[in-house]
């Protein structure tokens, strides 16, 4: 099912949020730097860098990858290391 | 608009709210049994929380017109305690009978384990062998994806299992597919932070189409918004969408798939008294059509 608007009618209509949220994650950004510590050690940063990096991607399902990206990996031997099972 | 509201949590929201959402346009509910925000003593505990459900809340919303229905079961966050979880799975087959129960829900998992697991196979299975509908709660964050694959793997356990009638809810962008390919309804909740947005819902209607899709508030105790259906209406008119596909997804579909219970009984509120009255006569889908001013005449 198509969007009912044309590609630059998306941007001026999202243009200002986007400004908006860009620039909030950049002062959170920030903070992190002004504070005291590094938080580079910590896989939720790397985390971070690898969600920026697919905002930088192309294609139509970066809410997807984004979503993906912080997820826990699904294994479909789960059943089997819980050792459950529907009773008939 | 009317619309429907397929999942809310009315216990924990004020009388007021009743009111606004009436004014807002919603004309029926569905309320799924959930976590109270704190853990329960005892299975007394939950069969006084299921009188509740079915008598008290359908009293509070008649008074503003609006039909409320309501699910039964033990939460996945509280399923960590078998033993108190098999107690309150016995409770479950007496008030499937009740008026506005429209099947067993919402079951699922929280933070994917085994416990949860167990309890969420054994309410299934009870609901296969009754022939319930389901409704199912996927987990929140970086456990929905692998907990949504977990729940849609012992569902396909279930060789009895109508998917058509079992709606799996908290859908996003990353699950969805996997809930729709498979035959199942899945629900879209518009939840600050942990869940969706009305725009990206928006986008998933676009992406997905409207097909055995639902949109709902799942407004409760913590922070919520029970007018978040509305946002989605206004979140489809600036899109530019036709107000066909809108009511489709806020009103017909929440009837369609309703309708596969037998205690779904409803009153269309665009219907006249006088079509009502002419459709009970000969109802041939399945609705109960009373008149409206019935509804309205409920006193709490």
């Amino acid at each position: 099912m198509p969007i009912p608007l044309d590609a630059p009618e998306v941007l001026n209509r999202e243009l200002p949020e986007i400004r908006a949220r860009l620039l909030q994650l950049a002062a959170a950004l920030d903070r992190m730097d002004r504070a005291t510590g590094s938080p580079d050690v910590d896989p939720r940063r790397q985390k971070i860098r690898e969600a920026l990096a697919i905002l930088l991607e192309s294609g139509p399902d970066r809410a997807e990858r984004m979503q993906l990206l912080f997820s826990l990996p699904y294994d479909p031997e789960w059943k089997i290391k819980f050792d459950v099972a529907a009773k008939k | 608009m009317y619309y429907i509201d397929p999942h809310i949590h009315m216990v924990s929201r004020v009388t007021d709210d009743y009111e606004t959402l009436a004014k807002m346009g919603c004309v029926g509910m569905s309320e799924p049994a959930f976590w109270a925000g704190f853990d329960r003593s005892s299975a007394d505990s939950f069969r006084d929380y299921f009188r509740q459900l079915t008598d008290f809340e359908p009293r509070r919303a008649a008074a503003y017109g609006i039909s409320h229905f309501t699910w039964i079961c033990i939460n996945a966050k509280e399923a960590e305690n078998v033993p108190l979880a098999r107690d309150v799975i016995k409770l479950i087959p007496e008030f499937l009978d009740l008026p506005g129960v429209l099947g067993i829900g919402e079951i699922g998992l929280n933070k994917n384990t085994r416990n949860e697991s167990i309890v969420f196979f054994e309410q299934a299975e009870l609901a296969e062998r009754l022939g319930q509908q389901i409704l199912i709660h996927t987990p929140h964050l970086d456990d929905k994806y692998k907990g949504t694959r977990m729940i849609l793997d012992m569902l396909a356990d279930l060789s009895g299992l109508d998917r058509t009638r079992v709606l799996v809810d908290h859908v996003e962008e990353h699950t969805i597919r996997h809930v729709l390919e498979q035959g199942y309804w899945a629900g879209m909740t518009l939840y600050p932070v942990s869940k969706c947005t009305p725009e990206r819902a928006v986008d998933m209607v676009e992406m997905c189409g409207p097909e055995r899709l639902l949109v709902n508030s799942a407004g409760d105790w913590g922070p919520s918004k029970p007018t978040a259906v509305p946002d989605f209406i206004l979140a489809m008119r600036r899109r530019g969408h036709p107000e066909s596909l809108i009511r489709r997804v806020v009103y017909e579909n929440p009837v369609t798939f309703f309708s596969q219970s037998r205690n779904f009984k409803f009153t269309p509120p665009e219907l006249t008294a006088a079509e009502s009255s002419a459709a009970k006569s000969s109802n041939g889908n399945g609705l109960l059509l009373a008149a409206p001013q019935e509804k309205m005449a409920a006193k709490l």
